[in-house]
């Protein structure tokens, strides 16, 4: 009913209600105003407004409130004689609107259907009566040193409503029914008013000590940190670090069930890993020095020779879950140590040694595919950098910060690494000072390479022959600036194509992008880039010495997930081509950008021929290792549907 | 009391009650308009009737006036003669002219809240000297005589500013003072003259030239730029009825004066004149920060002399309690096995009460209640928790309990305690007053009437027996009152409860049958807050009215109205000792009054924003007063002076609280916190006492950070009230603000 046009003028910063609106007024109750008094009454107008606004402004103080209502203008308006303005009193604000054609502005005032109200099902909860809770909010003027956590202290005691979801959803997670767990994660994964239940769930999540012989129970609490973690309206604060140290607890620990060499306690260890990285890369922002902390007790577990084997296992995947910087600082410069405690089990082949044994292979099996990573990892990142300063776009293509300190020279560089590109660095230095990682330097990779092959031997370079094969680029090197010289016109594009593929983000989550830090853009030495590259550089070199090609050919990250999948094909030897490259060439073309997914699927097709063969040669030698594809495959199923296989 | 004996029969009351709510509006309007007349049929009468010719008549007699007060007899002489007029004529008619003036200010707008008020301070004593030395003349002049060139104000303005820019450092800070009244004052004087343009140009451009702490007032004043407006806005009325005080040294002044004579500012001199009140004094000039401390109100600083009179402020002698705190003790004392100590112990309190304190008032300076038995009662069960009290300080920060107001819906306006910290009431802003009991011990209605005639009277639990068990509940709820009731108070016997509304009336309740005893009219304007005397049976209470009054629990009328104020009076706190009344007012000045005579006895000046919230030391020595802008002031009542400003709240405080032996002072906050100051370190570095020196201007450390003891947040729940219990647990209430 009130649709004035309200103005602002500059110097005074008053709203004032202009003549025009005044003689509308006017001519909707039938008056005709002159000119002038239409002037005398709007400037007189602006000021009772005024005047009623800053009387209302002390009903406001004296109620104790920030917010002036409309109650408050009334009052004002009732002690002045004036008549008071009706139906403004609603708790919501009223939106003030404008309407296109004529500069008009009205409170929109909705009509309500009162017949749907009337007979709608969900009824309004009525008003709470007004109560009061007493708490001792500091004792003895030293304040809770204990953080309160996220209750907030007026809602301390529980709801009935957020008990009642707290019982069953904690029933039906621990309970039998699959199918109400999986409804209960769910629900969890996606409630927005759980928050004031977060500390209980951290509690019951932190019963996983207490469960240690029951791997079932373990893999649901796990999931149940998965639900959490993955909830978006959850902010966990420093609950992470319990969350960690549980998750930590099945990684590391030898859990009772692991007594029973039939329970599948490594599923559970992969699992865990996973979810570890999942939370660092997800909320490692929220406690300093988390990522720190977590490299130090892997480190701690792993340099530990009484532990058994199957830590041991929980301390390598730990690492290689948390990208391939960890394994290079941790575990690498561990391996020489270590290896000599694992070779005098593996060739140990008394009978009472057979289960150890076994144990020992799985180990092995996971350094293997951890640092098959960092290989393949450290070899992009050289050749990202290189490929940077050739086409002298240092950044942009990748936004990473790191890279223009790694674009300076073409010269094969392993130096450039010794500055992370990304994130991680940063969280070394949140991890505060005397960390032995400090006088860390890094490795060449040529070096790198020729230790690791003196531990693994062949079987290293079967992993790198199972990628497709990218000729030219040798460890030693000097291909390498050719082959970036080759890529940059093909790689920026690629670039922009990797991140909108939902396949190629999946796999990607599952190995934290190598070195991206945590909630950034997915970052870079991204596959796609490589392998146009490398599809490129193979067909240009593929002439050169066959093993050391296929040796170095996949280093530029094919996915883990993807390699590793070589190994069931060995064993159970697969005719077809290896489905996960298929589905990334689908990727490329679903983007849009069809001439580039062209070029995948040519740089693929021949894959499948190498991919099958080697492997075979050598599969007889590594018996126990093909089980670690298994987990393998749930992670990426895990998170490319972003749900739990429950 | 009267009242109370009719407790029992709530129905009666309950339906009194009814009907005064519906008669309150009626009463108000016909009070409103009875008032009115009242004030305007007797003044304005005159000057209204014949308008231009008596203009000219009052002119030239404002002259005459103005040259015989300057002893210019022979143009007076010349004068008349030229003007025709009669000495008598002159004589009645200055009367006259000065009713006119009068009436012009407060006449012309008779339905305006400021005429009323002036009548009712007229009645009252202590304000007439204001009054009083209002010249004659000036009310005339500055209705007519000051049409200087408009565009020449800039001239003056400016003029002075560069003079004022140009002096001394130690005389610039001084006479930077004037800046702000005489900025105030011709902008009023171009809008009154309907100079409209003129006086937007004049604001535009030494609006910025103000203290910051105007920018409240100035916001106000912008907004006015029609004569019409000037009537009926409060703040401006102040400014025209009141004389802007200023603290000058005397060589500043001279030079002031020096510099106008010289260049015949006269517009400037004339406004000097007759709004200013330049308070002169002898000695070194003060610093910036001296005065930026005291001043800030709407009024300036207080005149020096009206803050000499002699103040009781020391505490009543204890009323000696004879054979049942022995009895008691002797009882709790057996269980215990140890009875020796204690006694002594005992003894040593009592001979410290004994003693009379200087500076105490006489014990019957203002009649109090005789103590009841159930008053000794519970001084005894005082004097027993005060031997457990935690002695506080800063090495031993009390515990805070917070009562959080739950659901509360932004409603809750006002909370209190009672001393005892056993029940805790709760005034909202639906209208309604909450009780609740915050000890395991629920709250029982007495039985009705005709129940009661059944109980066996001799019995020994008589007074558990008059209790109906069936009405017991947490909490009980007070429906009354017809707005938002601001103010909550608990008696000192915890058998009343009185709360304030907007509703313009003070309810008594009884904490016994929960039914209101008495409705306390008078106010006819918003009631902010009311305060029960520490020894029961008188109140106080002050509202939008500018007004304070002074109630007897049995009688219906104030029995004194402590005027005043410029603007609303916002809290209102009871000394120790009863004899005074403290109050906090929109106007940023503190008052004390004189419960014996009404007088004012002091005017406390510091503050840049409205008080809101006000608490004496258990001493009775200092006074504390929080106001919106954050800062709490501290102040020696018997030297009237500030001591001590603390700085570190970020939004208004609505509470402060001493602990029980005064070491500490509590403030609590709108921006959810409450501090902890170190209130007997502030007290003792300004104790080593130059507040004799003449000037009495001290320099206030800016020690404010060292004084905060301890910060204490509270989740979203702004602080609206805070309370030392007996053992010095602090208690803090509020409610919480889900958003």
């Amino acid at each position: 009913c009130r649709s004035t046009t309200m103005t602002e003028r500059e110097e005074r910063r008053f709203a004032e209600v202009p003549r025009e609106s005044i003689k509308l007024m006017a001519e909707s109750t039938g008056v005709e105003l002159s000119e002038e008094v239409a002037t005398l009454l709007a400037e007189d107008v602006c000021y009772r407004l005024r005047e009623a606004t800053q009387n209302s402004s002390q009903f406001m103080r004296h109620a104790k409130r920030r917010k002036l209502s409309v109650e408050d203008f009334n009052r004002a308006l009732r002690w002045s004689n004036t008549e008071t303005v009706c139906g403004y009193g609603a708790q919501d604000a009223l939106p003030f609107r404008p309407l296109k054609e004529g500069e008009l502005f009205f409170v929109e005032d909705r009509e309500i259907n009162l017949v749907e109200l009337a007979l709608a099902t969900n009824i309004p909860k009525g008003c709470a009566e007004t109560m009061v809770r007493v708490h001792v909010s500091y004792l003895d003027g030293k304040g809770n040193l204990e953080p309160q956590g996220t209750v907030p202290t007026a809602v301390q005691s529980l709801s009935e409503d957020l008990l009642k979801y707290y019982q069953q959803i904690t029933r039906a997670i621990l309970g039998e029914d699959p199918h109400l767990m999986k409804v209960a994660l769910l629900d969890l994964q996606s409630n927005s008013k759980i928050a004031a239940l977060l500390p209980y769930f951290v509690y019951v999540i932190s019963g996983v000590k207490s469960v240690s012989h029951d791997l079932d129970q373990l893999n649901r609490l796990l999931h149940m940190v998965k639900s959490l973690v993955q909830n978006p309206y959850l902010y966990l604060g420093s609950y992470v670090r319990s969350l960690v140290s549980s998750v930590m607890y099945c990684i590391l620990e030898p859990l009772a069930a692991s007594i029973n060499p039939l329970n599948d306690h490594w599923t559970l260890r992969d699992y865990a890993a996973l979810l570890l990285s999942h939370i660092f890369w997800t909320h490692g922002d929220l406690v300093s020095g988390l990522y720190h902390q977590i490299l130090l007790s892997l480190q701690k577990v792993l340099s530990d020779p009484v532990r058994p084997l199957c830590s041991h296992y929980g301390a390598v995947v730990g690492l290689h879950a948390l990208g391939w910087k960890a394994v290079e600082r941790v575990l690498y410069p561990h391996l020489p140590a270590y290896w000599a405690n694992l070779q005098a089990v593996l060739d140990d082949y008394s009978v009472s040694n057979a289960q150890v044994k076994a144990d020992g292979h799985k180990v092995y099996g996971a350094i293997l595919v951890a640092v098959e990573r960092l290989l393949k990892m450290k070899a992009l990142s050289l050749t990202l950098a290189a490929e940077g300063g050739c086409a002298g776009l240092p950044g942009t293509a990748t936004g990473a910060v790191g890279f223009r300190e790694n674009s300076l020279g073409l010269s094969p560089p392993p130096e450039p690494l010794s500055e992370p590109p990304l994130g991680i660095a940063s969280h070394l230095q949140a991890g505060g000072a005397g960390c032995p990682w400090e006088e860390w330097t890094p490795v060449s990779l040529p070096a790198m390479y020729c230790e690791l092959y003196s531990f693994f031997g062949d079987s290293l370079a079967v992993r790198f022959s199972t990628g497709p094969p990218l000729g030219g680029a040798t460890p030693p090197g000097p291909c390498q600036p050719l082959e970036g010289r080759k890529e940059p016109a093909s790689s920026a594009p690629n670039l922009e194509n990797t991140r909108k593929m939902p396949q190629l983000t999946a796999s990607m989550n599952i190995s934290p992008r190598r070195d991206g830090s945590p909630r950034m853009e997915p970052q870079p030495p991204s596959l796609a880039a490589t392998v146009p590259g490398r599809s490129l550089a193979r067909s240009s070199s593929s002439s050169s010495s066959v093993s050391r090609s296929r040796s170095s050919s996949s280093r530029p990250g094919r996915s883990t997930s993807q390699s590793r999948d070589i190994f069931p094909k060995a064993r159970f030897p697969l005719p077809q081509a290896g489905p996960p490259a298929f589905s990334f060439i689908i990727g490329g073309r679903q983007m849009g950008r069809r001439c580039q997914g062209r070029r995948f699927q040519t740089s693929f097709t021949p894959t499948p021929p190498h991919t099958t063969l080697p492997p075979r040669a050598y599969a007889h030698k590594l018996p126990v290792i093909g089980r670690v594809s298994k987990p393998v495959r749930r992670w990426t199923c895990s998170h490319y549907s972003l749900h739990l296989p429950l | 009391m009267a009242a109370v004996q009719d407790g029992p029969m709530e129905l009666d009351a309950e339906k009194e009650a009814k009907p005064e709510i519906l008669s309150d509006g009626t009463s108000n309007l016909s009070g409103n308009t009875a008032s009115g007349t009242l004030s305007s049929s007797p003044l304005t009468a005159a000057p209204a009737g014949g308008a231009p010719k008596m203009e000219d008549q009052q002119t030239l007699i404002a002259v005459l006036q103005f040259l015989k007060r300057n002893k210019l007899s022979e143009s007076v002489e010349i004068l008349r003669r030229e003007a025709g007029l009669g000495e008598h004529q002159e004589g009645s008619q200055a009367t006259d002219g000065s009713g006119g003036g009068k009436g012009d200010g407060d006449g012309g707008d008779a339905n305006s809240l400021l005429s009323r008020v002036s009548i009712t301070s007229a009645a009252a004593p202590q304000s007439m000297p204001v009054k009083k030395d209002q010249p004659d003349v000036s009310v005339v002049l500055s209705a007519y005589s000051q049409q200087g060139d408009p565009p020449l104000y800039q001239v003056y303005y400016s003029g002075l500013k560069n003079f004022i820019e140009s002096v001394l450092d130690c005389h610039r800070a001084e006479l930077s003072q004037l800046f702000y009244p005489l900025f105030v004052h011709m902008y009023l004087e171009l809008v009154y003259n309907n100079h409209e343009t003129e006086a937007k140009a004049f604001f535009d451009k030494f609006s910025g030239d103000q203290e910051c702490y105007y920018q409240d007032d100035l916001h106000i004043l912008c907004g006015l730029t029609k004569k019409e407006h000037l009537k009926g806005n409060e703040v401006l009325l102040d400014f025209r009825t009141s004389r802007f005080v200023l603290h000058i040294s005397r060589d500043s002044y001279q030079l002031l004066k020096r510099h106008l004579q010289e260049r015949h500012n006269n517009q400037i001199w004339n406004i000097i004149q007759e709004h200013l009140y330049i308070d002169i004094f002898d000695g070194m000039p003060r610093s910036k920060s001296q005065i930026d401390s005291m001043s800030g109100s709407l009024a300036g600083e207080a005149k020096r002399e009206v803050n000499k009179a002699k103040v009781f402020y020391g505490l009543l002698k204890e009323p000696e309690i004879e054979v049942p705190l022995d009895d008691e003790d002797d009882e709790a004392e057996n269980e215990e096995g140890k009875p020796k100590k204690k006694k002594t112990k005992k003894d040593s309190l009592g001979s410290k009460s004994k003693k009379q304190d200087p500076n105490a008032p006489q014990q019957n300076r203002i009649p109090l209640p005789e103590l009841k038995d159930s008053d000794k009662l519970d001084k005894i069960m005082y004097m027993k928790e005060s031997t457990k009290r935690i002695r506080l300080g800063p090495e031993n920060l009390p515990s805070i309990c917070f009562y959080t107001f739950l659901n509360a819906f932004q409603g809750l306006t006002a909370v209190d305690f009672t001393d005892d910290s056993s029940l805790l009431a709760g005034g909202f802003a639906d209208s309604t007053v909450r009780v609740w009991s915050v000890t395991p011990k629920k709250l029982r209605k007495v039985k009705s009437a005709g129940e009661l005639n059944v109980i066996e009277k001799e019995s020994d639990d008589v007074l558990e027996r008059i209790m109906d068990e069936k009405t017991a509940s947490e909490s009980k709820i007070l429906h009354g009152h017809s707005g938002p009731v601001y103010g909550v108070s608990f008696s000192p016997d915890r058998n009343y409860l009185l709360s304030s509304s907007e509703d313009g009336t003070v309810r008594l309740w009884s904490l016994q049958t929960f039914t209101c005893l008495v409705g306390y009219k008078g106010h006819n304007y918003p009631v902010w807050d009311t305060h029960f005397s520490p020894f029961g049976y008188y109140f106080v209470s002050g509202g939008h009215d500018r007004v304070a009054r002074l109630w007897a629990t049995d009688h219906y009328q104030p029995l004194r109205i402590f005027a005043g104020h410029l603007a609303d009076v916002t809290c209102t706190r009871f000394h120790p000792n009863s004899n005074y009344v403290a109050t906090g007012s929109t106007d940023r000045t503190v008052r004390l009054w004189d419960v014996l005579n009404a007088n004012c006895v002091r005017i406390l000046t510091g503050h840049k924003g409205p008080i809101h919230s006000l608490a004496f030391s258990p001493n009775g020595k200092f006074l504390a007063s929080g106001s919106t802008d954050g800062r709490v002031l501290l102040w020696d009542i018997g030297h009237g002076l500030m001591i001590g400003e603390l700085k570190g709240h970020t939004d208004t405080i609505y509470a402060l609280k001493f602990s029980r032996d005064g070491e500490i002072l509590a403030s609590g906050s709108m921006d959810n916190t409450v501090r902890l100051w170190d209130s007997m370190k502030a007290f003792d570095e300004v104790e080593t006492d130059d507040f004799t020196a003449t000037t009495g201007h001290i320099h206030l450390p800016d020690n404010s950070q060292e004084l905060l003891l301890g910060m204490y947040h509270s989740k979203s729940t702004p602080v609206t009230h805070l309370h030392f219990t007996r053992r010095n647990l602090l208690l803090a209430a509020g409610a919480y603000n889900s958003q």
